[in-house]
């Protein structure tokens, strides 16, 4: 079903091998898949598994030692990506408008136009009210309010996501997800979101790629039909979820138990 | 309601305490210099320390009034500030330029390490024949020595300023697409700022210090040679005149970069 045209993400035969005193550890070996326009893709695996090497290439920090990945262009003006990255990616040293605003301002779009889509983004995350505050007199959820903000601001082609949610509390992760569910279904981007809380896949994903480590391959994907909009409640409440947990479990614990085994 | 009054009144006497504690620790820093000048005072009026070496505060108070008075003395002053002024940014600017180039690209930083390491131990007073000898016995021979004492700390906490700063900005810095000036101004200048201030902090203070005797060397006029001609003719409450001065103005710099370390650094 997947067509041509709206295919946004193709990724094709990607590893990435690094080099520790001599020794050779296949951070990624032949990764293959491809997302479609629109589609909130999460990747859940344990840590260390090469999730975030992955997204690292796809955001261009990184080089892959063998292999392809294309994103599709639509805009000519847009940026390929944009990065939430995991904590304290927001610069300490800049206002909140001024990280928001930070992709645009660094592509010297129009002042008009900076401020508008700083100020819509702000306002999306409700941190309007704390816009000239330096981030050390912010939250930890505020802070990633900030760089949630700062990447849709900068409106890019896909947004990649490394687990911004992993440091935070309970009920502020819950807060967040439920935000960043309501802005992406407003902007219907393509996201690719990294993260190690199964049930943070189960509630953002139209599908999750499980993948395991050393060497870091994707080794099945799963499919989310829950309808949208979604609530973290309502995602709870739902009995086919439980299925889906303990069928990602399951595979989880398979994985932890074989690399114990081999070594 | 009776439990609450009382815990308010607890609190209210903490608090109380708290105040009273913070101004006996400000009285304390008020007073060891007023106790110090009293001692001196008594001891020297008393003649148990030898006056003629150790006039009392009060006769070198006299003296800075009638130097200052003749307005002799404030030439001196602004000659010397003059050349601080002037030398200190002629270090200063040209070590941040580096510091932060240094910091930023490694080719760079290994080519000039090893200058910067071999000449920083030499003092700059060392240098002075050599400043003399290239740039003359004018104002500007003296400026260039205290650029010189003052570049070496400023250029290196500039580099440790910038290697210090999280890799995690240079990546979003790079992920959004900051081009090499963007990333100069944004990211690298801001985010050493800091570690940078410091090594100015440093550098103001090897400034005073080596004016002072730079100007003792080889000088006609400002703060160094009024201590160091006084002392040859023997005028020695004039000669403390320079001392106190010489204090005064370390602290006011001091006070001055610390104003500007909180207007430039708002975000610590």
């Amino acid at each position: 079903m997947t067509l041509q045209y709206e295919k946004k993400i193709q990724v094709d035969h990607l590893t990435k091998v690094f080099l520790k005193n001599r020794e050779r550890v296949m951070a990624l070996e032949d990764i293959n898949f491809s997302i479609r326009d629109g589609e909130f893709v999460c990747i859940l695996g344990p840590s260390g598994c090469g999730k975030t090497t992955l997204l690292r290439i796809l955001a261009g920090l990184e080089k892959p030692s063998s292999g392809d990945y294309n994103i599709e262009v639509n805009g000519s003006e847009r940026p390929l990506q944009s990065m939430v990255f995991q904590e304290q990616g927001v610069i300490p040293w800049m206002t909140v408008e001024e990280n928001v605003a930070l992709g645009l301002r660094m592509r010297h779009a129009p002042k008009k136009l900076i401020k508008e889509r700083t100020n819509l983004y702000l306002e999306k995350v409700g941190l309007t009210k704390y816009k000239n505050l330096f981030p050390k007199e912010l939250s930890g959820g505020m802070k990633q309010r900030v760089s949630i903000a700062r990447a849709f601001a900068n409106d890019p082609e896909i947004l990649l996501m490394d687990e911004p949610f992993a440091a935070l509390d309970e009920q502020n992760k819950f807060i967040l997800q439920e935000e960043l569910l309501s802005i992406w279904e407003e902007t219907k981007k393509t996201v690719i979101f990294i993260t190690h809380s199964i049930d943070e896949a189960i509630l953002l994903s139209d599908r999750i790629f499980l993948m395991t480590s050393q060497p870091g391959t994707i080794k099945e994907e799963v499919k989310i039909d829950l309808p949208r909009p979604r609530q973290m409640t309502q995602v709870r409440s739902d009995p086919n979820t439980a299925d889906v947990f303990l069928k990602i479990w399951n595979h989880l614990q398979d994985e932890v138990q074989e690399s114990r085994n081999q070594s | 309601m009776e439990e609450l009054k009382k815990a308010v009144e607890v609190e209210q006497q903490d608090f109380k305490r708290k105040q009273r504690s913070k101004r006996i620790k400000q009285v304390l820093t008020i007073s060891s210099p007023v106790f110090m000048l009293l001692i001196w005072e008594i001891l020297s009026q008393t003649a148990i320390i030898d006056p003629r070496f150790f006039p009392p505060p009060t006769t070198i108070i006299e003296t800075l009034i009638s130097m200052s008075a003749s307005g002799e003395l404030f030439e001196h002053v602004k000659v010397s500030l003059t050349r601080i002024l002037f030398g200190f940014l002629m270090g200063v600017i040209p070590a941040i330029t580096l510091g932060l180039i240094m910091g930023m690209y490694s080719s760079i930083r290994h080519f000039f390490s090893p200058l910067i390491m071999a000449l920083m131990p030499i003092p700059t007073l060392a240098m002075l024949p050599i400043i003399l000898i290239i740039f003359g016995i004018g104002e500007f021979s003296k400026m260039v020595t205290i650029a010189a004492s003052v570049f070496f700390p400023v250029v290196i906490n500039t580099v440790a300023g910038v290697m210090n700063i999280d890799k995690v900005y240079s990546d979003v810095a790079k992920n959004y697409g900051a081009n090499p000036k963007d990333f100069f101004m944004k990211i690298a200048l801001p985010g050493a700022m800091p570690v940078m201030m410091e090594g100015i902090q440093m550098g103001q203070a090897i400034a005073l210090l080596t004016i002072v005797a730079a100007e003792m060397i080889g000088a006609n006029s400002g703060i160094g040679y009024v201590i160091w001609m006084n002392y040859k003719a023997f005028l020695i409450s004039e000669m403390f005149v320079g001392l106190i001065l010489i204090s005064f103005f370390g602290y006011l710099f001091s006070l001055l970069l610390r104003g500007l370390q909180s207007k430039l650094i708002p975000w610590k």
